[in-house]
């Protein structure tokens, strides 16, 4: 165990973790950041998507141990208010339907956005590709991103 | 508290103790009943709950799986009641013997549900007015509701649901409340978000793997790697030795570590050093299917339908098709890995998780701890997918027994690959269809098909329409598991009847709606035996997408699939358009008509049939399980591939057939269409017949 710092959604915490522990079962089971989900446990589905430093990561292969000093934003906090255009958007399309991966969804979309802030559908199958959805939402997903790519113009 | 009940004792309306109303079916136990009016907000039991403060609460009786019911089905009872539905809270229901069959499964929740929650919306309603009524000391017939008020339609008065609720919970229950006609439906029919879409886009805890409570060990299992293998020696010491692992219990045939993190019980889960002794035989996909080849080059003696004779038919054929298609195993790769909280002690249990079953998984841990089914309570929260897969009890049976021998909460956690291994898998099945062609026509249909575990069945349209036809179904034995997977049946059958039947249409030289049509009109009019479905709603659908797809007309490099199925009482006919790129298919464009009588929520209804049909094309396309001495090679994403966004059908257009008729199933009849389409729509731009799942690896 050691004691790790870590920068999470604006705030530093401190955890008393075995530093092997990935990232994803350090923001659930250690800091109830539940939000970011376990899917696959090997960055293949996309549902522990989170940011560091404004980069869409997978945190389910990423030792604590190596995040150090970088910034980490969970979906808790991708906004204050849970009012992020994609937010918005995804709960104006009616996005999800068992709901599960559209956290990770986001956090993919929201990294997609902030360097390219009008995608077009290719730049979207591209930067989301990484994220499984079992349920089917893929259309409905396309049409929230530029949607949302809408709103965060005006 | 006051309680009043009809004769019959069927439905009952109790006051709340703060003032309100909750209403539920049949008589309950009064003491159990006092005790969950104490607590109520942590307890709730019923449909409905009106509180003093005006807060309305409706209680989604059916699992939530991502069909969308904990929204479709409060919507039928706010109808009825009367009520502004952004105002009111919805909730899933525990496992309640109030609420009937509290089942994830078979399409068959609003179907099962309509007629029964819009007399409990209407019953509460009749009830608020008659308190109105007796309170203004007018008929009730003058009075009407609108967004949760009563109001005395001559007068123009006014009184809300809330303070009506300690009053109305203390009359007689209407016996028979009359239903609104459906021409004054507001609710019913509309687009409406998914109750739970805000918390959802924020992360807020929803899911059963979000569980956490006070005392809780995480748990991971070790499970026999391969089937046919058995629990042998353990040794648990370098287990033991791992930071935050707490204990080791041996259950059954598996071993589980109970640890302070999910991490740690992970890491104590893969130190344990244990024996697998093979103790039956350990299969192989690869016999599987040679198995299944000699099966069906032998007639079997009981067909599951014979009409005509197919064989004196074929003796004068111009020609005869006769073609065998086969069809993997499947895993269900629900995005949550299954897990389950259990806490057992002092002779009860509480069970909370991801289930389709609550009332299965009572029922099996109340026999296996043997502990009454009275002291075991059980809830389930959103769940992330389900896809039959949850309609098994092992999850929830398994995090009772480790509970029960580590005497603690627990929360047990799968890895995507314990999923992947510990299965109850769709069936790996081989068909082979014959058919006897005239010059013009179809003069015989024979199929005959071998599955995994207890055997195939079932009929497409052509049973009825021809007057030989022929159905054969067997079932090969085997120690892999199967089990319920999405459009169970169908979702295979509808693939090999659908894309056979575009085999004749092209052998014919006919147009594949035009044949299809032709059939459905012998089948309503020359009826050969019984049919199961009705040719007219076929019809429906098929001259729905017929219009939206102009089909007939042609796009330069687009091809075109056409395939039609019933199922779970809906009918589906669908028009997949795709352009070859690098020699894989680029899905541009999927039509979908669909007769499920009355759209309920028309935004959840679209969803479904839009996730049903990339669920289908991911499956037609990617994914496939299989055996090598007992174990599943692919173990987690990267070899059980699914549809990626890059994959996804650019544009999918749904549209509904106007029906007055009650809800038909919805959350899987527009899956088993589309493999045959997709295929009918490759065949169409290259030439070459898929007549094996999956078919990515088949082309480019």
């Amino acid at each position: 165990m050691a004691i790790i710092n870590l920068n999470v959604n604006g705030k530093t915490l401190s955890v008393d973790v075995d530093p092997s522990t990935p990232l994803l079962w350090v923001l659930r089971d250690h800091l109830n950041l539940v939000g970011t989900k376990f899917g696959c446990g090997m960055a293949q589905c996309g549902a522990c998507t989170v940011h560091l430093n404004g980069n869409a990561i997978r945190s389910c292969t990423l030792p604590v141990s190596s995040v150090k000093t970088n910034a980490i934003v969970t979906i808790e906090g991708l906004s204050e208010k849970g009012d992020h255009p994609l937010q918005q958007a995804w709960e104006e399309l009616d996005v999800s339907q068992c709901g599960y991966c559209q956290a990770g969804q986001i956090m993919s979309a929201a990294a997609l956005l902030k360097r390219n802030p009008k995608p077009t559908d290719q730049d979207i199958d591209n930067a989301m590709s990484g994220n499984i959805c079992r349920c089917g939402t893929h259309v409905r997903i396309r049409k929230a991103i530029h949607l949302a790519a809408k709103k965060s113009k005006k | 508290m006051a309680t009043t009940h009809s004769r019959r004792n069927f439905l009952k309306v109790s006051a709340l103790s703060g003032g309100g109303m909750l209403i539920s079916f049949s008589l309950l136990n009064l003491t159990a009943e006092a005790k969950a009016l104490e607590d109520v907000v942590f307890t709730p039991n019923a449909y409905i709950k009106i509180n003093a403060d005006g807060s309305i609460v409706l209680f989604a009786p059916n699992p939530e799986i991502g069909q969308g019911v904990k929204t479709s089905l409060p919507m039928i009872v706010a109808e009825e009641l009367g009520v502004d539905w952004r105002k009111i809270k919805v909730e899933l229901a525990p496992l309640d013997s109030r609420m009937g069959r509290q089942t994830a499964g078979g399409s068959g929740s609003v179907r099962g549900r309509f007629t029964e929650l819009r007399t409990v919306g209407a019953t509460a309603r009749e009830m608020l007015i008659a308190a109105a009524a007796q309170q203004w000391n007018v008929s009730a017939a003058e009075c009407t509701v609108d967004n949760g008020e009563v109001i005395h339609k001559t007068s123009g008065r006014k009184l809300s649901y809330a303070s009506l609720a300690s009053a109305a919970a203390k009359l007689e229950v209407p016996t028979k409340p009359a239903l609104k006609d459906p021409k004054e439906f507001k609710l019913i029919g509309t687009r409406v978000q998914d109750v739970d879409a805000h918390k959802i886009v924020t992360g807020q805890p929803l899911f059963g793997i979000d569980t956490r409570r006070e005392g809780m060990l995480f748990a991971m299992v070790s499970r026999p790697p391969a089937y046919g293998k058995t629990l042998g020696e353990v040794n648990d010491a370098a287990a033991l030795k791992i930071d935050g692992v707490k204990k080791v219990v041996k259950i059954k045939n598996a071993v589980a570590v109970l640890a302070t993190s999910t991490w740690a019980a992970k890491k104590g889960r893969d130190a344990l050093v244990i024996q697998w002794n093979a103790t039956e035989k350990l299969e192989n996909t690869a016999e599987h299917f040679a198995t299944f080849k000699t099966m069906l080059d032998k007639p079997t003696a009981t067909p599951q339908r014979n009409d005509g004779d197919v064989d004196a038919a074929a003796q004068g054929a111009v020609k005869v098709l006769d073609v065998t298609y086969e069809i993997p195993t499947l895993s269900h790769g629900q995005m949550e890995p299954l897990n389950f909280f259990a806490n057992v002690q002092d002779g009860k249990v509480e069970l909370f998780g991801p289930t389709q079953v609550p009332a299965a998984v009572r029922t099996e841990v109340s026999k296996q701890l043997g502990i009454p089914e009275a002291n075991i309570t059980i809830s389930s929260p959103r769940q992330g997918g389900g896809f039959g897969r949850k309609l098994m009890t092992d999850n929830g049976v398994e995090a009772a027994l480790i509970s029960a021998a580590a005497q603690c909460p627990v929360q047990v956690q799968w890895t995507r690959e314990d999923d992947m291994q510990n299965d109850f898998y769709r069936p790996a099945e081989m068909w082979r269809y014959r058919a006897a062609l005239s010059a013009t026509d179809l003069l015989s249909w024979h199929q005959s098909g071998v599955g995994i575990g207890r055997g195939v069945r079932g009929d497409s349209y052509v049973a009825g329409a021809i007057a030989n036809y022929r159905a054969e179904g067997q079932g090969l034995t085997s120690n892999t598991p199967t089990g319920w997977w999405r459009a169970p049946g169908a979702n295979t059958l509808a693939y090999v009847a659908e894309s056979f039947m575009d085999e004749l249409c092209t052998a014919l030289k006919k147009d594949p709606v035009a044949f299809r049509l032709a059939l459905l009109k012998k089948a309503k009019e020359q009826t050969v035996g019984k049919i199961n479905y009705d040719p007219e709603k076929y019809k429906s659908v098929i001259d729905l997408v017929v219009k939206m797809s102009k089909w007939g007309t042609k796009t330069p490099g687009v091809f075109r699939g056409f395939s039609t199925w019933f199922s779970f009482g809906s009918y589906v006919a669908q028009v997949v358009d795709v352009q070859m790129v690098d020699g894989q298919p680029k899905v541009k464009k999927v039509y979908c008509a669909v007769n499920c009588g009355r759209v309920i929520n028309l935004s959840g209804a679209e969803n479904q049939v839009q996730g049903s049909i990339v669920d289908g094309i991911c499956h037609a396309m990617f994914p496939k399980v299989t055996f090598v001495n007992g174990a599943v090679v692919e173990t987690n994403f990267h070899q059980y591939k699914f549809l990626r966004m890059k994959d996804a059908p650019t544009e999918i257009e749904v549209q509904f057939v106007e029906s007055d008729e009650a809800p038909t199933g919805l959350g899987e009849p527009a899956l088993p269409p589309v493999a045959a389409a997709l295929a009918n729509a490759i065949f169409a731009a290259t030439g070459k017949r898929l007549r094996k799942l999956p078919f990515a690896e088949q082309l480019g």
